[in-house]
């Protein structure tokens, strides 16, 4: 299938660029018309994703994140690379609650909260080259709506 | 301004306005942990009515301000968490550590 729309995001890697991510990814998303539940999704989950970018990938430094975001008639799949750090292994990363930063009060439930907001979550990473996170989501509500 | 501070005898309240995300949670943490350290604070009340988003990063606050205020033998309550939030929260268990109240008069009352 292929997609419908296609949009391709780069910043650099300020915390004040989270809201910005996860409201183009809600903009961009909202073209089909999900419900605001399902947007909400999105935007939490690319939250997620971008913040561990800036946080574990580039260690709060400098870095550029980029978003790649294609749409389909009723599901849409992002893309969020950084070229940090890396992951060294990745099954440890997505457990509930582990966290390698503790001491700066993160709680590990980022990669939760991603496979439970969206269908699909595939992770990508080497260390010292950097890590792709791709989530995928259907929308139900579309093409469903009442008339 | 993305926190509002009150006090109402012994017990802190927060209300946390806004989006809660890595960005503003530095800031939150911040003007919250210097007001908890007056001698005057014993519990904290965390407010979450007027929050629009949130991710996990306000689990983590949340976390780290329990540990505070129990290292001082204080409570922790959490308000006005709507559904959308409800879903982080249900999602990190954190619900089983301290009680949720529907708005600050009750967790007051139950302190
Ligand atoms: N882009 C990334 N680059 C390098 N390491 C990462 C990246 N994303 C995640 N990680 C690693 O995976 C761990 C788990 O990530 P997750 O988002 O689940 O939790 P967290 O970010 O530590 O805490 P929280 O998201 O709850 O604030 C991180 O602690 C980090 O070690
Ligand atoms: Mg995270």
């Amino acid at each position: 299938m292929n997609p419908i729309n296609e949009v391709k995001l780069e910043f650099v890697s300020k915390s004040c660029n989270e809201a910005f991510a996860r409201v183009v990814a809600a903009a961009f998303v909202s073209q089909i018309d999900p419900n605001l539940e399902e947007l909400a999704d999105v935007k939490t989950a690319v939250s997620e994703a971008v913040t561990n970018a800036i946080i574990h990938g580039y260690e709060n430094g400098n870095g550029i994140v980029k978003m790649n975001c294609k749409l389909y008639t009723n599901a849409v799949e992002i893309t969020v690379i950084d070229e940090g750090k890396g992951i060294e292994d990745i099954e440890q990363a997505r457990q509930p609650m582990y966290t390698s930063k503790p001491e700066m009060e993160r709680s590990g439930m980022g990669f939760t909260v991603m496979e439970s907001f969206m269908d699909e979550v595939e992770v990508i990473s080497e260390v010292g080259k950097g890590t792709t996170v791709k989530m995928y989501k259907e929308f139900k509500s579309v093409g469903n709506q009442p008339g | 301004m993305n926190l509002k501070l009150t006090n109402r005898g012994t017990t802190l309240i927060a209300t946390i306005i806004g989006e809660l995300d890595h960005h503003s949670a530095e800031h939150i943490i911040q003007k919250l942990d210097a007001e908890m350290m007056k001698s005057s604070t014993k519990n904290l009340i965390m407010d979450f009515s007027k929050v629009n988003f949130m991710d996990s990063s306000g689990i983590g606050v949340i976390i780290g301000r329990y540990k505070k205020i129990k290292s001082l033998n204080g409570k922790l309550s959490i308000t006005g968490i709507n559904d959308k939030i409800r879903r982080i929260f249900n999602l990190s268990g954190i619900l089983k550590l301290m009680p949720a109240y529907e708005n600050i008069d009750e967790a007051i009352k139950k302190m």
